[in-house]
Formats: structure tokens, C-alpha cells, sequence
């Protein structure tokens, strides 16, 4: 599907290290916590890429580093072939009217003292080009009403609001500039499960019809599935596997995307049996401290010699490549293949993890 | 005062899936009086829990009973704080006189009243200075983080390591004039670090907050981030400060006039008075008293007032939650 098409976003070896640091007047480095350790993933027009991965992986680090809340450490972010990586000012500020993004929490994203009138209608004084002074209330009324929200509410108070409607002012901000790329930043995980769909039946809608382009952050892996094109999964710091949806949920090649797949819950008990649970043994090593080449070898059952010496890059492993079946897809293992055992979810409703 | 337009409506929903379960209009907060749905800011929230608050209403109406008298003392009194006659000295209370007569032999009665004047004027104008300066650099210190926020904290630590009544004799017996401004200006120069920490604090808290980092998403610059979104969630916990504080200061001016380096005659006040009498107190118990009680009532209903702020601003012990 993304034949042919040329990418919006391009992320290139995406690296964001914070330090560590020691004394109090004199600081000096004694580490850095590999928060995104090299991520490389490209956006096309339309699509919605989702990013799934345990809690601490690095996925809000990337979204930071998207919307340039952070400044990257090193590497690229190219928004239609400019590098927005090493913008500020008015140029950064260009970019952001095409960039938005919608936040984790609609209860702390949405300033308490502020209306819903000023608080979507503040995209306009900050970006006075883009409404013209006495049109920002019809407006704010017109996005309100593409969000399914009441157009009267404009003068209320975000705490007037259930978590669902905030999550929709905040979905109505973030397309005020009429962007081209939203980053959602685990946009239903703070809500009810019944809302969680209306939401996300919203961004399907929004996205159909302002052509618009999503990256998907999430740990709730049957959400990702429903809304995705293609999914990456992150696991500390790195993309350890991507593809289409299909590939990555169906023919998963990453033992990490295998045994985070078999966690999710199957609701039919008779499809439960003779499912093999991967359990992994440990816990996830420290970002300031990860393991040597192959991050996820501490875990693996299948690691060895190699994994402990190479990092694996990336890539369509090698003996796939000629293949044209779903399993070629680009999977960053030494080991890479699919797992005879590996359970089907299906559209089973899980989380992955829980931090 | 009913808004029509915000009404709660039906909801319009433009996606498939039932409507939002809860009433639009009433959050998730706690049940509220009035009109539901009306809109309501935090600010107006506080209002109508405040004026339900017996504590806020007493403390209230004797604030403004002070702060009355203490622009027309004439309103209730009939002779001036310095007509006095030795031959009425340490006299007992007598018609016209109720509350009896000083060693100068000045009307204590007169003289309470008049008094009011410097504790409020001291009062108020130390607490808006120290609240103004210690906003200012406590919410600059904690916006900027890094080396300002080190290097202005420690300008504060150094102020705040001073006792107060120390630095104000030593201070207050080198300007030696006994003009209320200075002694507005030492309170404010010793009592900013305080109020400081807490703006310091209030703001380091609303900024980590993601309507702080929406507004930053959407380009906002750093002074309208500073003040549409952090000061006007960080400025509850300074006001409720300063509200207590106005007593505290009054109890210092009268400390400061007690220990003779504070206001001097022929300026009236509470504190200068209390010093003359404490040393009669044998003979003429009243000369101590009346101030003595203008003073503590004083000071204890702006420390109510503070307490009823406080506990209508509060967001923990408003809404149970997150808000």
C-alpha cells in the first residue's frame, strides 16, 4: 500500500541519550540513560504507523522527539526531505503548523484555568495566519463540531467534560492548524474501553477525510492492530521488528514480537488450548546500562555466541528476501524466523504490559 | 445570570457508538449547587465555596471592619490620638472614655483605633511586596531551571537564614528614621525567600503538566507558556500564603515597634503602644490590653481568612481527583 507513494517523515538513526550526571556544582557525565538508541522508519501520506512497545522502551521519547519537544541527540528527522532536527525559530515554528500531536492524559493536556474556546482557539493567536481575528470563534465552533462535540460548549471548562470529550478538545487542537501529521502519544490508554472505540472511530474518520497521517504510540497491541497500516515494535531504546500489520501480528519473525504477542489474552477458551504462552524469563535491563550487541539476547531462548558480539541491524533477513510471502519483512534479529508455536490473537483485546 | 448557551444539549456525535454515559456539563467532579452545567472556573468554584464558609464570612467582615476604621478612624471616634492630659494618666475607663486613659494620659480607646491605620498599612503593603518579589523570582527560578534556578535559590537561602528580628534590629537601627516604609521594606527584603520557595515549587509542578508541553507542541513562546499556562495555575498556593502572612506581618510591625526599632511616636500603633504599657502593667492592666486584643484579633482573622482560601483553592480537597 505504500507503493510508489513518497513518505511525509523520514527518521533516520534517531538517537536521544539523556545524561547522567553527578555533583551539584561541577557536573560532570558519569553515563547516559539510551532512552532512543538508533530508530529509522519512514511515514507515508494517509498511513498510520503504529509504534507499540512495553512501558520504557522509548516510544514517548520518540514522539517527544517528533514534535521536537526534545532535541535529538543525533540523527534525522526529514519532514518532506527538510530536516526539522536542527530548526528553531521561525522556521521550527513553520513546521509545527504541519506536525501536531495529541496527548497521553486528556485530564493534565488540557490547562484547568483555560476554556475550550481559548484553549483551541490559542492554536490561532500562537499561528495568526492561519484564522483571521474575528473568525477564530466560528472556527473553534466548526472544529468542535468535526470532533462530535456540541459547538455551544466553547465557553465550558475542561473539567466540566468526561474523559472522552477531553480527549476530543485535545484531538480538535491538535487538527486546529490543519496539520498533515499527528503523533498520538497513547491517545486512549487513559480512557474507558467503550470510549476507547468512539475515539478511535473519530481518528479513523478525521483521517479519511483530512488525508491525514498518524503515528500510533501504544501498548495496547488490538488497538494498534485496528488502526494501523504498519506497526514497529520498540523494545528498549531500538525497532526491533516492522511491517504491515499483517506480518507483524500473523507472521511475527522477532522473538520479542512473538512472546509480547502470545501475552495477549484470547477471550474464546477452546482457541486457548494448545496455545504455548511464551514466558520471558528477567526483566528489561536498564537504558543507561543495555546489554551488549543484541539488546533483547539477555531474554532470548533462541540467543547465542553472536548475538552477544553483533548488533543486528534492521533489515529483510537474508533468506527471505527472494520470498514474497508476509514473513519478509524487515526484523532485526540474527535468528530471524516465524515461530511454528506462535499464538494467532486474532482481534483479541489486550495490553501488553502495564508499567 | 443563567448562560443559555451552555445548556446541556444532546450531544452531537458525527462517530458511531453510543453517546458519552456522563451528563455533559458535570465532569467528573463533585455535585455542585445551582444550575447544573452552568460554566463555573476554578476561581468562581472557590468564590462559591468560600461564601458558604462561616469562618470566611466572620473573618471577612472583621478585615473589613479594620480595614474601614482604619481609613476613617473618625467614623467612630470623637477625640484625636494626641489630645492628651497628664491629669487623666493611667485613669480607668469613664464615660467618653471607655477604654480608660494612657500614662500620657491620651484616650486608649482613640488611640486602638487610630492604630489600626499603621498595622493594616504595614500589613497589606508587606505581603503585596513580598508576594510580587517572591513570585517574580521564585516562578522565574523555577521556569528557567538550571543555573538561574541555582544561583537565584541561593541568593534566597542566604536572605532566608536570617532571623528576622535580628536583621531587623540591625537594619532598622541604621536607617534609624521609623518611617513606615522601612519597616515595609525590611519585612518585604527578610519575607520574599519564603513566599519564593512556594511559587518556585507551585511553577516547577504546573510546568511538567502536558498542557505545558501542548502549548510548546504549538509553538507558544516562553513568556506566554510562563504566563497563560503555568502562572495562572501556580499563583493558588502564593495567594494562600500571603493571605496568612498579613498577620504574620502585623504581629512583626508590632514586634518591631515593641523592641523600639520598628514605627516611633508620634506615628499610633499597636506595637508602639503595647511597649509603653507593658512596663505599667501593674498599675494599668488596660493600657496593655485593649492593643494587646486589637492586635491578636487582628492577626487571627487574616489567619482564618488564610485558612478558608486555602481550603476552597486547594484542588486535592476540592475534587477528590485529578484536576
Amino acid at each position: 500500500m505504500t507503493d510508489g507513494r513518497e513518505p511525509v517523515l523520514q527518521v533516520r538513526n534517531l538517537v536521544k541519550h539523556f545524561p547522567l550526571t553527578q555533583g551539584i556544582l561541577f557536573k560532570r557525565q558519569v553515563g547516559a540513560v539510551r532512552a532512543v538508541d538508533g530508530i529509522s522508519f519512514d511515514l507515508y501520506q494517509g498511513e498510520t504507523l503504529g509504534i507499540v512497545g512495553e512501558s520504557g522502551c522509548g516510544k514517548s521519547t520518540v514522539a517527544k522527539l517528533l514534535m521536537m519537544l526534545e532535541r535529538a541527540t543525533a540523527g534525522e528527522v526529514f519532514y518532506k526531505g527538510q530536516d526539522i532536527t536542527k530548526l528553531s525559530g521561525r522556521a521550527l515554528k513553520a513546521v509545527r503548523r504541519n506536525i501536531q500531536m495529541v496527548f497521553q492524559d486528556p485530564y493534565t493536556s488540557l490547562n484547568p484555568r483555560m476554556t475550550v474556546g481559548d484553549i483551541i482557539g490559542e492554536t490561532f493567536e500562537i499561528h495568526p495566519e492561519v484564522a483571521p481575528k474575528g473568525d477564530r470563534r466560528r472556527k473553534v465552533q466548526e472544529l468542535l463540531d468535526v470532533v462530535g462535540l456540541n459547538p455551544e460548549y466553547i465557553n465550558r471548562y475542561p473539567h466540566q467534560f468526561s474523559g472522552g470529550q477531553r480527549q476530543r478538545i485535545g484531538i480538535a487542537r491538535g487538527l486546529a492548524l490543519n496539520p498533515e501529521i499527528i503523533i498520538c502519544d497513547e491517545p486512549v490508554s487513559a480512557l474507558d474501553v467503550s470510549v476507547q472505540a468512539q475515539v478511535i472511530n473519530l481518528m479513523e474518520k478525521l483521517q479519511d477525510e483530512f488525508d491525514l497521517s498518524y503515528v500510533f504510540i501504544a501498548h495496547d497491541l488490538s488497538i494498534v492492530r485496528h488502526i494501523s497500516d504498519r506497526v514497529g515494535v520498540m523494545y528498549l531504546g531500538k525497532m526491533v521488528e516492522i511491517g504491515s500489520d499483517e506480518e507483524i501480528y500473523d507472521h511475527p519473525t522477532h522473538p520479542y514480537t512473538q512472546a509480547l504477542l502470545s501475552a495477549v489474552p484470547v477471550p474464546d477458551p477452546e482457541a486457548r488450548e494448545g496455545r504455548e504462552r511464551i514466558i520471558l524469563s528477567g526483566d528489561v535491563p536498564s537504558p543507561a546500562n543495555p546489554p551488549s550487541g543484541c539488546r533483547f539476547r539477555t531474554r532470548c531462548w533462541k540467543a547465542q555466541d553472536k548475538c552477544a558480539t553483533e548488533v543486528p541491524l534492521l533489515a529483510v533477513p537474508e533468506r527471505f528476501k527472494d520470498t514474497d510471502s508476509p514473513v519478509a519483512h524487515e526484523s532485526a534479529c540474527h535468528f530471524a524466523e516465524e515461530s511454528a508455536t506462535t499464538a494467532r490473537p486474532g482481534a483479541a483485546r489486550a495490553s501488553a504490559t502495564r508499567g | 445570570m443563567y448562560d443559555p448557551t451552555s445548556r446541556p444539549g444532546p450531544t452531537v456525535l458525527t462517530v458511531t457508538g453510543p453517546a458519552p454515559g456522563r451528563t455533559p456539563g458535570r465532569g467528573s467532579g463533585r455535585a455542585t449547587g445551582g444550575a447544573p452545567g452552568r460554566p463555573r472556573g476554578l476561581w468562581s468554584d472557590a468564590w462559591h465555596d468560600l461564601r458558604r464558609n462561616p469562618v470566611f464570612v466572620v473573618s471577612a467582615l472583621m478585615i473589613a471592619f479594620l480595614v474601614v476604621i482604619s481609613l476613617w478612624p473618625g467614623l467612630i471616634t470623637t477625640h484625636s490620638p494626641y489630645d492628651c492630659d497628664l491629669a487623666d494618666s493611667q485613669g480607668g475607663a469613664s464615660p467618653g472614655h471607655p477604654f480608660g486613659f494612657t500614662t500620657q494620659g491620651c484616650d486608649v480607646y482613640t488611640r486602638t483605633v487610630h492604630g489600626a491605620r499603621a498595622s493594616v498599612a504595614v500589613g497589606v503593603c508587606a505581603t503585596v511586596g513580598t508576594a510580587l518579589l517572591g513570585a517574580a523570582v521564585g516562578g522565574l527560578a523555577g521556569f528557567s531551571g538550571g543555573w538561574a534556578d541555582a544561583v537565584l535559590s541561593r541568593i534566597g537561602d542566604v536572605f532566608f537564614g536570617i532571623p528576622v528580628i535580628l536583621g531587623g534590629l540591625v537594619l532598622l537601627s541604621v536607617v534609624e528614621n521609623g518611617s513606615l516604609w522601612s519597616v515595609v521594606g525590611l519585612i518585604v527584603l527578610l519575607g520574599w525567600p519564603q513566599t519564593a520557595r512556594i511559587a518556585r515549587g507551585a511553577v516547577i509542578t504546573a510546568k511538567q503538566n502536558d498542557y505545558v508541553l501542548a502549548a510548546r507542541a504549538l509553538g507558544a513562546s516562553g513568556p506566554r507558556t510562563l504566563l497563560r499556562h503555568i502562572a495562572p495555575n501556580a499563583v493558588a498556593p502564593v495567594i494562600v500564603v500571603a493571605t496568612v502572612s498579613i498577620g504574620t506581618c502585623i504581629a512583626l510591625e508590632a514586634t518591631l515597634s515593641y523592641i523600639g526599632v520598628g514605627l516611633r511616636p508620634p506615628t499610633v500603633s499597636w506595637g508602639i503602644d503595647i511597649s509603653e504599657a507593658s512596663d505599667q502593667v501593674r498599675n494599668a492592666p488596660h493600657m496593655l490590653l485593649w492593643p494587646a486584643g486589637a492586635l491578636s484579633a487582628t492577626v487571627l482573622a487574616f489567619i482564618m481568612l488564610g485558612d478558608a482560601v486555602r481550603d476552597a483553592l486547594d484542588p486535592r480537597l476540592r475534587r477528590g481527583g485529578r484536576t
